[in-house]
């Protein structure tokens, strides 16, 4: 049994805070996702489970709607679609006036006619003599809706606003941009660790300067040369094998570093003992790296790859803002800029973009970990 | 482009430096054979092979643009003509450029510092608690998502309606509930800084909070006990025990994250974009590489300014690389 103090139980409680402040805005942002759209806009996400009262004008249909029945002209209809769930609270028929009505009230408008309506938003609109007018008159509604909770958000994101397509373009780039580095580098911190030749050391000296050189740097000669690059052979300056190589040179340095790092840890013996038996370095290192590497890899190709996957100044500069090549965070700035106030779109798009990251974190927190520990060392 | 082109040059791009190594190094082995007398031969154009695509990458996306970048930052705003110290004179005259350096200088005070705390103190907290390791995975877990993501997110939580509306973002429906009026935060000039920085604070405190995890079972715990069998208490401990064993950590960490925010550009650019005063250097560059139809000489001087930031922790690095290196 463990001794429960005072302060142990302050210092769990201070956790908790931080857990909880921590938590609560991604766990805000996913049920936003999941929300009817209506409802988002104009109550808290923190109220989803609680009923909302709605207020709501809608203007029936005018004299072509109109049926005869029983001595009367009719115009029926309903005022919500169909299993929205939402109950009337009350109506009116004036703008002052909203809440005058109760259900099962009738309301009598100026012209004499009549309205009745019953809670789940079906109208009927009477009047002794033929309804005249095109346009009809409005009602206005205050009704309570139940919590609802809805994928149809993430339909519309997918397919409407291009957010799906955008998915698939961000792994075009994050896949070949962590893999392609992965390998070159791998050879490239072989040599530095297990080969002798002149200037090792400079290059060591210049892998270890540029952890730290910030891609700002980077940014303006490499449009350069692109542009360039593209003028004389005819082909677009912004492409995906462009953002691949940039992706590549600003990961290079910290992928080089982890890799050496580890490779420094191998045993010397095993490579002198290869070596004897006549394996030349690419036997080495393909029977005897590679399979010793599979964990290293797999915390750089986890770093790299969220790198990649998250960046927007990469995607932004180096590819054109058009469907075909848009990534999901330009994307979403792209959203954040003209649909604004459209919270269902903009939390929704959040979430899926998301996705990925927080796969890779639940599923393989582990080496992700390990990866920043070993030193998350980036441009 | 169609989805299945994608794919294609996807695969081929892959494929592409895979078959290098492999053809290269096979043809290579095949001409070597088991002749001793072409081993050292075969080994300098192993050599070559093994490090010239990373060379190539390296020169043509680090080395090279760095010196290309202070050339043209004495050059006009197409690189053609020189203009001597032209850019530098106009940056110090900016009033963006200005508001841009303190910002950034705020942000380099407040975020890695806070961060660094926030990380310690949870470290510190979860360790030897049951429900610690699930704490320490959720605090962690925005380090996982982009900066726009997380942008979203805070926007979210900033959201401001009139005073008569319902609230929908968190931040003010709080407010309100306590009877003040709600605020449009991000346009609140300089504070709205701090409400960015939050973000980033937000984010960084998982790096902190996994390395100190780490380092935190590392200290021996002999040390700790003799301390509390002592009567320190906890406090005491935590300050006079723990904090100066993991000083070299804490600077670490505190590098680190001062790294990431001295180039930090997605959390303002999604969120207000350099408005209301809340630019900073990498925004204003980026600003500049395309305002007016770009501008490579400002542009140039802005990298280099960013640059500077991190001349000292280079000459560190390189410093403790060649300490290594004698052993």
């Amino acid at each position: 049994m463990k001794k429960i103090s005072l302060s142990s139980i302050f210092s769990q409680l201070l956790l908790l805070f931080f857990v909880i402040v921590w938590i609560i805005p991604t766990f805000g942002l996913f049920i936003s996702s999941l929300r009817d759209k209506d409802l988002l806009a104009i109550s808290g996400w923190w109220t989803s489970l609680t009923t909302t009262e709605i207020n709501e004008i809608y203007r029936m249909p005018g004299m072509e709607a109109q049926i005869e029945e029983d001595g009367y002209f009719k115009i029926k209809g309903t005022l919500f679609e169909e299993n929205s769930g939402k109950k009337i609270e009350s109506f009116g028929i004036n703008s002052k006036k909203i809440n005058e009505f109760k259900v099962g009230d009738i309301a009598i408008f100026k012209d004499e006619s009549e309205v009745i309506l019953d809670e789940n938003g079906n109208y009927e609109w009477r009047s002794k003599s033929e309804f005249q007018k095109k346009k009809g008159k409005r009602l206005f509604t205050t009704s309570l809706s139940p919590p609802s909770f809805t994928f149809e958000n993430y339909r519309e994101v997918l397919f409407k606003e291009g957010i799906g397509r955008a998915f698939i373009n961000t792994m075009a780039v994050a896949l070949p941009s962590t893999l392609i580095p992965l390998i070159i580098c791998s050879f490239f911190a072989y040599s530095l660790t297990w080969m002798r030749f002149y200037g090792r050391d400079t290059l060591l000296a210049i892998i270890i300067a540029s952890l730290v050189v910030p891609l700002q740097m980077s940014l303006i000669p490499i449009l350069t040369i692109y542009n360039d690059f593209g003028a004389l052979f005819g082909v677009a300056a912004k492409s995906y094998p462009g953002v691949w190589m940039a992706h590549t040179g600003f990961g290079l340095a910290s992928t080089t570093f982890l890799l050496r790092n580890f490779l420094k840890s191998l045993p010397n013996e095993m490579m002198e003992a290869a070596k004897v038996d006549g394996a030349s370095h690419y036997d080495i290192f393909l029977r005897i790296i590679i399979p010793l590497s599979i964990p290293a890899f797999a915390s750089i190709f986890i770093l790299q790859f969220l790198w990649c996957w998250n960046d927007l100044l990469v995607g932004l500069v180096f590819l054109d803002q058009v469907p075909s090549e848009i990534i999901l965070t330009a994307k979403l700035k792209e959203l954040l800029g003209s649909r604004g106030e459209n919270w269902e779109i903009l939390t929704t798009g959040a979430f899926v973009s998301m996705t990925v990251p927080l796969f890779i974190f639940f599923a393989l927190q582990r080496y992700f970990i390990r990866g920043l520990v070993a030193g998350s060392v980036k441009g | 482009m169609t989805i299945l082109n994608l794919l294609f040059i996807v695969f081929l791009g892959i494929l592409f430096f895979v078959s290098y190594f492999h053809i290269s190094n096979l043809a290579l082995d095949a001409y070597g054979g088991k002749s001793v007398r072409r081993y050292d031969f075969e080994n300098s154009i192993r050599v070559i092979i093994f490090i010239a695509p990373a060379f190539i990458v390296l020169f043509v996306f680090i080395l090279y643009p760095v010196f290309e970048t202070v050339r043209l930052s004495f050059y006009d705003k197409f690189g053609r003509e020189f203009v001597g110290l032209y850019n530098y004179k106009w940056a110090i005259d900016d009033p963006e450029f200005r508001r841009s350096i303190l910002n950034n200088f705020v942000w380099l005070l407040v975020v890695p510092t806070l961060s660094t705390f926030f990380g310690l103190v949870i470290a510190k907290l979860a360790d030897n608690i049951w429900w610690g390791s699930i704490a320490k995975s959720i605090i962690f877990m925005p380090m996982a998502i982009s900066f726009v993501g997380a942008g979203v997110i805070w926007k979210f939580i900033y959201e401001y309606r009139g005073p008569g509306d319902t609230q929908i973002g968190l931040l003010n429906a709080i407010i309100v509930s306590f009877g003040y009026e709600p605020q449009a935060w991000v346009t609140i000039p300089f504070w709205n800084n701090f409400f960015l920085m939050a973000i980033m604070i937000w984010i960084q405190t998982g790096l902190a909070l996994v390395i100190f995890s780490a380092a935190l079972r590392s200290i021996p715990k002999e040390m700790l006990e003799a301390a509390r069998i002592d009567g320190a208490s906890e406090l005491k401990i935590f300050f006079s025990i723990i904090i100066p064993y993991l000083e070299q950590t804490i600077l670490v960490i505190w590098t680190l994250i001062t790294i990431i925010v001295l180039r930090i550009f997605d959390i303002i650019f999604a969120m207000t974009n350099g408005e209301w005063q809340t630019g900073v250097l990498a925004n204003l560059m980026y600003d500049w590489m395309f305002r007016g139809g770009g501008d490579s000489g400002r542009g140039s001087v802005l990298a280099i300014v960013i640059m500077i930031g991190v001349i000292p922790i280079l000459a560190w690095n390189l410093y403790k690389h060649r300490q290594e290196q004698k052993i």
